[in-house]
């Protein structure tokens, strides 16, 4: 149990993908504009991931064993595939999201934290349960860094910045801030 | 024919500054920073893009009369996945180390939207040649730029340059930057004079940076 726990932590906090791994960073300049924006594709992004985590598990034990060459073809067809379906989910019951969510929706596919998940759980050698606690964590912590980059940059369109920074450089130096507090949690653990 | 050399160089040369992947269009920003640690790294981690850049723009290319319309994604990330295995393996025969090294992110050049955005934007439009070039100028200033954030990463953050130490031992390295926070304030940093470069002076007044940006 504690195993589960601390495996959700460390990738909610210090390993945080976004942050601390680089990883899902269109979507996190892209679409932090929004606060509510900002959260449901983190929420669309968590649940894709948990999607992810079990098929590439499934992938992992009964197929890839017989042909280790198709890892990443097949895990990149399951995302394409469950992220078309969510897709599909979305439009039926959201269409005000789907809207906003625009091109960044499809795009979950080339988010790099999916695949990333998947080949990270296939390396640490993580079992159905870990996997699956370790997308909630990882989804978790990505879902964190876009509402707390959103809130931050709903933050500065109020103020007087220079034209020369605004966009993508400030957003990166943000960025850049945050992912050094995040450094903090990295006592988190060595402390208990 | 003058007219003919002039769109290849001028498809060539798009890559390395106009539409710099990374400074300009800022795409393909996860494998960017997570291995610009060191300079070594990067020039790995760009060499490795270009080439799957250029194997898949040409494949891509060759059958963009053949791919219908609805599954054309799905088959660009197919081919574009298929590069990658290729060179994944091939590092861990050819470089164990650097293999190694950049870990599961040689795997994850697979969602480089740099890839898939030329294989889209260019490849699937344009013929074998032009797409060669496209795909050769685009790696080439995504190598370039990774390079260039790699090399202050590594020179503040370690004092030193291909592990080669450059200063004497009063260098206190800027620890951080060899950190994911350095990752992002020198990209920062780094688009903040690319800005400064391109609109100067009057568009610094006026300029908003990446509205007209495609994606």
């Amino acid at each position: 149990m504690s195993e589960l726990f601390w495996i959700f932590f460390s990738t909610l906090l210090v390993n945080n993908f976004t942050l601390a791994y680089f990883l899902g960073l269109c979507p996190f300049l892209g679409v932090s504009g929004k606060l509510e924006t900002a959260l449901r594709l983190g929420l669309a992004n968590i649940f894709v991931m948990l999607i992810t985590s079990l098929s590439a598990w499934l992938l992992n034990t009964f197929i890839l064993p017989y042909a280790p060459y198709l890892r990443l073809i097949s895990f990149i067809i399951v995302i394409a595939s469950t992220v078309q379906l969510v897709e599909m989910a979305i439009k039926k019951l959201s269409p005000d999201l789907f809207r906003a969510l625009g091109v960044f929706l499809p795009l979950i596919t080339t988010n790099c934290a999916i695949l990333g998940l998947a080949l990270f759980q296939t390396n640490k050698g993580y079992g159905l349960i870990e996997g699956l606690v370790y997308a909630l964590g990882g989804g978790g912590g990505v879902t964190l860094a876009l509402v707390l980059m959103a809130g931050i940059r709903e933050e500065t369109r109020l103020m007087d910045i220079p034209k020369l920074i605004e966009g993508t450089a400030l957003n990166l130096i943000i960025a850049g801030l945050l992912s050094m507090a995040f450094m903090g949690f990295a006592g988190l653990f060595s402390t208990i | 024919m003058q007219q003919n050399e002039n769109t290849q160089w001028g498809t060539f040369l798009r890559g390395l500054w106009a539409e710099n992947p990374i400074l300009v269009m800022v795409l393909g920003m996860c494998p960017t920073m997570a291995v610009t640690n060191t300079a070594i790294n990067s020039l790995a981690m760009g060499l490795a893009t270009l080439a799957v850049l250029i194997g898949s723009s040409v494949l891509v290319s060759l059958f963009r009369k053949v791919i219908p319309a609805q599954v054309r994604i799905t088959t660009y990330i197919v081919i574009i996945a298929t590069f990658v295995t290729i060179i994944d393996f091939f590092l861990a025969a050819m470089a164990p180390a650097v293999h190694k090294e950049l870990g599961a992110f040689i795997a994850l050049i697979v969602v480089n939207c740099i890839i898939l955005g030329r294989a889209e934007a260019f490849a699937a439009r344009n013929g074998v040649w032009l797409s060669f070039l496209d795909a050769l100028g685009m790696g080439l200033g995504f190598t370039l730029s990774l390079m260039c954030i790699g090399v202050i990463r590594e020179v503040l953050g370690s004092g030193s340059l291909f592990s080669i130490p450059l200063f004497g031992k009063g260098f206190e390295p800027w620890v951080i930057m060899v950190l994911p926070p350095g990752g992002f304030l020198v990209l920062g940093f780094l688009l903040l004079g690319v800005n400064r470069l391109k609109y100067r002076p009057q568009g610094a007044a006026t300029g908003r940076i990446h509205k007209h940006d495609k994606i």
